[in-house]
């Protein structure tokens, strides 16, 4: 099913806390529903279908939804970890297609820096019947070394060196400095990422994203409807979704979903990379950004580290201007999912409301590409191609 | 010089179930079992009941050489004791998530042959490991 002049971004808000020792996760879903409604000029009795991932407390979607307390006609609580919430927005869309639901409300919050979580840092034990779990929790795997792997093996096939890497971080700082509510605002140079210390060899500290608390909310509604509201039109176009794992133990470490995801979400909409004005790209790590750059197409395989340096990902500078908001390198990786703020600089953008420093002129197609789980182990991809108007 | 060794543990978890508890029992003995299709003929890692190519529930085990190269790795720096965790891939074919042990991580390299060692874990059975050949 096609998805064009099917469905629009309608509300898109983005929590201003970073730190939220003094409120409850529940709290932040509601504050963060309570902004994106008012975005959009719309209220609380017009959501009739609600979507969530694993950071709504609760089973599923049940908690969150008497939290608070909406009367739905839909509910989706597919999770596909930090990558999920651009999964959602297609299914969103999908429902609304189907005649499901008109208005779709998507919320993702969580406090993960107020918590203590050593997110990247710590193995985490999942369900004891998880199938992979004894098989690798003994060896300690944690969110940083698998990303690291990947890293490593990408340096080794296609001499990808941790100066490019670090050009990734770089140019998120660039963009950081002009966001008030980045909890990173400092502008860095390759030469500091390269310095920072190690957390897992080859990966710095400063090739890791924020642990932040806070969250972001979304509307995804039926073109009608989006039209009668006093906001700028965005137009969910294409989407593409897919998961990859160790395929029964050929394992490799140089791909990702997105390359299944991205072609989906392209043919659907009718485009390609080079007609995208701007991408928000999932930044959990600076390796991250590497390999999806590639598995979307924006280049070959293996070219990533060459097209990144120099500034290549830098508003007003390179060719292809990405997370403008400071991403989750930066500026915000709430519920250490950063899935939600990718679609929300993506709307920003589209809207022309992104900071005048960073907005890209004209600014009528781009892409949020997230990613969830694990790229060293297994992970799910999610890719939307959005347009103005 | 060798760095020194992380104790390793299932942290309480279940470590086998049915399913799986040949290639623990394979452990217990010494011996690394890779999980082999009798319809399609793959070895596959983990191992599983149904072949993860083809679904075919006619499967065995084979044991492995001990022998594989290492696919890639990453020291973790942020741990009170580091440790090399490792992708290693088997002369059988499969490749497999496992620590790299007793050796300089420092000297650690994609490519480099590495054999099969058992390292104890904490209240649970003994881990299949890798160190340099």
């Amino acid at each position: 099913m096609g998805l064009k002049g099917k469905a629009c971004i309608a509300g898109a808000f983005e929590h201003p806390t970073r730190k939220a020792p003094d409120k409850s996760v529940a709290q932040l879903h509601a504050e963060c529903a309570k902004g994106a409604l008012a975005d959009a000029g719309l209220t609380k009795d017009d959501v009739d279908g609600y979507f969530c991932a694993g950071d709504a407390p609760g089973m599923g979607p049940l908690s969150m939804v008497d939290y608070l307390n909406l009367k739905l006609r839909h509910v989706d609580a597919t999770d596909i970890g930090g990558g999920s919430y651009l999964l959602l927005v297609a299914h969103a869309a999908e429902a609304i297609a189907a005649g499901r639901c008109n208005v779709a409300l998507i919320t993702l919050a969580g406090r993960p820096r107020s918590e203590g979580m050593a997110t990247g840092t710590a193995p985490r034990l999942g369900n004891p019947a998880q199938p992979d779990l004894q098989f690798e929790y003994p060896y300690a795997p944690t969110l940083v070394n698998m990303y690291a792997m990947c890293a490593r093996r990408h340096m080794y096939e296609y001499g990808t060196t941790s100066e490019q890497l670090a050009w990734i971080k770089v140019a998120a700082s660039q963009h950081a400095q002009y966001n008030e509510h980045a909890l990173l605002r400092d502008v860095v140079t390759v030469e500091q990422v390269v310095a920072s210390p190690l957390v897992a060899s080859p990966l710095h500290r400063l090739d890791c994203c924020v642990i932040t608390d806070g969250g972001g909310a979304l509307l995804v509604v039926k073109p009608d409807i989006a039209r009668s509201l006093q906001r700028p039109l965005v137009s969910v176009i294409g989407a593409g979704e897919a998961v990859k794992g160790q395929s029964g133990g050929e394992v490799d470490l140089t791909y990702t979903a997105a390359r299944w995801s991205g072609p989906a979400a392209f043919a659907m909409a009718g485009v390609t990379p080079a007609d995208i004005k701007y991408a928000s790209i999932y930044d959990s790590f600076t390796i991250t950004v590497l390999l999806q750059i590639e598995d979307l197409g924006f280049c070959a395989k293996g070219e990533g580290g060459r097209f990144v340096a120099d500034g290549n990902l830098i508003s007003g500078v390179g060719r292809l201007p990405f997370n403008t908001d400071g991403g989750g390198l930066c500026n915000n990786h709430p519920a250490n999912r950063g899935g939600i703020t990718k679609v929300i600089e993506a709307v920003r953008q589209l809207r022309g409301e992104a900071h005048p420093k960073v907005q890209v002129p004209n600014c009528d197609l781009a892409l949020a590409h997230g990613t969830g789980g694990s790229l060293g182990t297994r992970h799910g991809a999610a890719t939307l191609i959005l347009e103005r108007g | 010089m060798a760095d020194p060794q992380r104790a390793m543990s299932f942290a309480g978890m279940p470590e086998t179930n049915p399913e799986t508890k040949p290639y623990w029992d394979g452990c217990a003995a010494g011996k690394l079992l890779v999980r082999r299709c009798l319809s399609c003929g793959k070895p596959h890692h983990y191992p599983r009941a149904l072949c993860p190519f083809c679904f075919s529930d006619r499967l065995d085990w084979i044991e492995a050489s001990g022998k594989g190269i290492v696919y890639s790795f990453s020291v973790m720096q942020r741990a009170e004791i580091r440790y090399a965790i490792a992708y290693v891939t088997l002369a059988e074919g499969p490749t497999m998530m496992t620590n790299i042990v007793d050796c300089d991580f420092d000297r650690l390299r994609i490519g480099m042959d590495v054999v099969l060692r058992f390292a104890p874990s904490e209240g649970g059975l003994p881990l299949p490991v890798f160190t340099p050949a």
